[in-house]
């Protein structure tokens, strides 16, 4: 694929849940994954009829016509990091553009991304929100047809180097919220960063396929076992 | 008369149905045929204007110097001032009997709290709420805050979350570099809270106004120190069906013409009430110069821009509507412009205030407007996406100096992400919007066409406390206001229903 077009599922001109302040959000097309729990399938497949192809001045227009209201730009998926060289170029034309160049880049990545596409990326980019399905192993497997190894790793390198602004925890009712999994999640995590900022993504079964629709949406009193649990464990910095 | 009025309520009725036995101030038959028909309007003000619409005194200077006429000495310290700003607020005039403005109360309180604890400040300024609500109810007395972040405006933005009152209405000054994004995420949370503070573009107001301004009652942006004689609004929908003709007629004939007619009602009622009323000549407020006659202007207001201009278009076979088509759009703003330049070149009386000229207002609706869009929203049910919405509305900001509000309504997801909705805030006012509101689909609070009233209070009608409660009920039932496109808009203004 040419570095200077984009595979697209979506491109929104405001969004206030794909990282800090007001974004506009580049869905790109194509994941690595292939999660059972996923609420976007349509933008799984890497060549579906549905997505078309834009240009980098094109996504550099539709990016101007948010400013003044947004205070930057994510890249969501699908996967991302998949179109990585053009996350790389479209991420130095902003901050090289002068009416963009105030514009905060985010990546919003499953975390199945190999290290040097991240340390190519490290350049051009202000921040990661990295999903992490489940610390278990073999659920991690059976969740989204992957190890978590590199998921794991792209955690702790995204934080080491300063990068990784939240991991999101997708809790699914009796799947991968009991309290113990929450602990052992948490523990992990704050044990690679203690002032980690964590989000709970509450699984909902509108938008997934029929092999997830049987399993029940998180109810209010899950999010605040989700919460509680979380804090007793140490996480200061819950979104 | 409604029989579950309060005794004030009553009594406000009572008097609006007196003077309304009296013949109102004299206008040609044309003039008066246009209000009768109610394409002009004056808000059902009353037959004979004794006080004016909307007014502003300067509050600080009582504070400072005291009062003759109040029998008041300089406040020494925040208990005097809190007492003193309730005993003043007791002796402002206003069309719905309550003081439209209550002052910067930040900026007032601020010298009066040195050497007091945060908890000392709480307390005191939590029972002056209280007071204000409960002795003042009526959603159209109305707060300022400064640009400045500080500990009253922390306390006030505090309070307004802790009491969740319909009373006062809150507009904060936001200043691009002066105000700070803590300070907005913590305004935009009080807002999720309780739909308050209304936001407003302070470099704007400045420039139009000068330093000594304030929004009052529901978003009329006015010099402190005057105010505005009366308001008397344009119903753009209406003058369109009225006539026969396309754009051009609009533009030549009819525009011109009932623009005249407005500004005849309007001079008629300013002269009533400078010359033949004895307000100006026997205030107390005007006698100690906390009020002048010469900070004083009119509000010429306009509404129903939007069906004015889809009507407008179907005359002239085109199909796109207001906030949808460009070419829609286009004519929206020829029409404010046009409107502005003529309303610049019709000399008022007694309009110091503006030099001799109305201020132009984009009029937020009444309870009782059915099927007409205040000012110049989008209709309620058809606004396009925010961002289209956000630009389709700020590019008439600029040409009302005496305010026009747009309400978007917002959905849960801002609550998770408060920068969010600064950032769209420093967005509207870096792209040319005045004043700006919102609400969460999800409070008890709705914003009726500027001011509040609780969704539990409108399901305890008949019988309500604040008078704006009953205007709320009706503009519900009329104009669906509750049915807003989540992210989206609507504000604005008084109907004195007891005075019809």
């Amino acid at each position: 694929m040419k570095a200077h077009h984009c595979l697209t599922a979506d491109v929104i001109p405001f969004s206030w849940v794909d990282g800090p302040g007001n974004r506009f959000v580049l869905f790109m097309q194509g994941c690595n994954f292939n999660c059972i729990a996923c609420h976007n399938p349509q933008t799984i497949p890497l060549q579906p009829p549905k997505a078309k192809m834009l240009s980098i001045n094109e996504v550099i227009t539709r990016i101007k016509n948010s400013i003044p209201y947004i205070s930057g730009v994510t890249v969501s998926g699908g996967e991302a990091t998949i179109q990585f060289e053009f996350i790389e170029e479209l991420f130095k034309t902003i901050k090289l553009t002068p009416e963009l160049a105030h514009l905060t880049t985010f990546i919003d990545s499953n975390g199945n991304t190999p290290r040097p596409i991240w340390e190519l990326l490290a350049p051009v980019t202000d921040g990661v929100m990295v999903d992490l399905k489940v610390l278990d192993p073999v659920k991690h497997q059976a969740l989204t047809g992957h190890t978590h190894e590199s998921v794991l790793n792209s955690i702790k390198f995204l934080a080491a180097r300063g990068l990784l602004y939240e991991v999101r925890l997708l809790l699914i009712p009796g799947i991968n919220d009991s309290d113990i999994e929450l602990r052992d999640t948490a523990n992990y995590l704050l044990s690679i960063d203690p002032l980690m900022r964590l989000k709970i993504n509450a699984f909902k079964s509108h938008g997934v396929r029929a092999s997830a629709r049987g399993w029940r949406d998180v109810c209010e009193d899950d999010c605040e076992r989700y919460r509680n649990v979380l804090t007793q464990s140490g996480v200061v910095n819950l979104a | 008369m409604n029989p579950n009025f309060t005794y004030k309520q009553r009594v406000m009725g009572l008097a609006g149905l007196a003077e309304n036995l009296l013949e109102p101030p004299t206008v040609s038959d044309e003039c008066r045929i246009a209000l009768e028909k109610r394409i002009i309007c004056d808000m059902y003000e009353g037959n004979a204007p004794y006080r004016a619409r909307y007014i502003l005194p300067d509050y600080k200077k009582v504070l400072e110097i005291g009062s003759e006429f109040l029998e008041l000495e300089p406040a020494n310290n925040l208990d005097e001032a809190l007492a003193y700003l309730l005993i003043m607020y007791s002796q402002t005039p206003s069309i719905t009997g309550y003081p439209v403005y209550l002052g910067d109360l930040d900026t007032l309180l601020l010298p009066y709290s040195t050497g007091l604890s945060d908890e000392d400040l709480h307390k005191k300024l939590r029972l002056f709420w209280i007071s204000m609500d409960r002795m003042f109810p009526d959603a159209f007395a109305h707060t300022n805050l400064s640009p400045t972040y500080n500990r009253i405006a922390k306390i006030i933005l505090q309070l307004e979350r802790e009491l969740l009152q319909v009373v006062p209405n809150i507009s904060l000054k936001v200043d691009p570099e002066l105000t700070s994004d803590e300070y907005l995420r913590d305004g935009v949370e009080t807002v999720f809270a309780c739909g308050k503070p209304h936001f407003i573009n302070d470099p704007m107001m400045q420039k139009d106004l000068g330093p000594r301004y304030a929004a009052v009652s529901c978003y009329n942006s006015l010099k402190i120190g005057g105010g505005s004689h009366t308001l008397v609004r344009l119903n753009l929908k209406e003058i369109v069906k009225a006539t026969q003709g396309g754009v051009d007629d609009f533009f030549d004939t009819t525009l011109p013409r009932y623009i005249a007619l407005t500004a005849e009602l309007m001079e008629s009622r300013i002269k009533f009430l400078v010359e033949v009323s004895p307000f100006f000549d026997s205030s107390w407020l005007v006698r100690e110069g906390l009020i002048s006659l010469d900070n004083f202007s009119v509000m010429f207001g306009i509404f129903g821009l939007a069906e004015a201009v889809n009507l407008l278009q179907e005359r002239e076979g085109h199909t796109g509507l207001y906030g949808h088509s460009e070419t829609a759009n286009e004519l929206s703003y020829r029409i404010t412009s046009t409107i502005a330049d003529m309303v610049a070149g019709i000399e008022m009386p007694y309009c110091k205030g503006n030099n001799g000229r109305a201020f132009l207002h984009s009029q937020s609706g009444i309870d009782l407007d059915i099927d007409v869009t205040a000012g110049t929203r989008i209709p309620i049910g058809t606004e396009p996406a925010l961002i289209q919405h956000l630009k389709t509305v700020s590019r008439h900001h600029h040409l009302f100096a005496s305010g026009v509000s747009d309400i978007l309504s917002f959905d849960e997801t801002a609550v998770a992400n408060p920068q969010a909705i600064v950032d769209i805030i420093r967005g509207a006012f870096l792209s040319g919007m005045r004043d700006f509101t919102f609400n969460l689909e999800s409070n008890d609070f709705i914003r009726i066409t500027g001011y509040l009233v609780r969704k539990s209070d409108l399901l305890k009608m008949p019988e309500a406390r604040h008078s704006s409660t009953f205007l709320g009920a009706g503009a519900v039932a009329g104009s669906r206001v509750d049915q807003r496109k989540v992210k989206r808009v609507m504000s604005h203004e008084s109907s004195p229903l007891f005075n019809g």
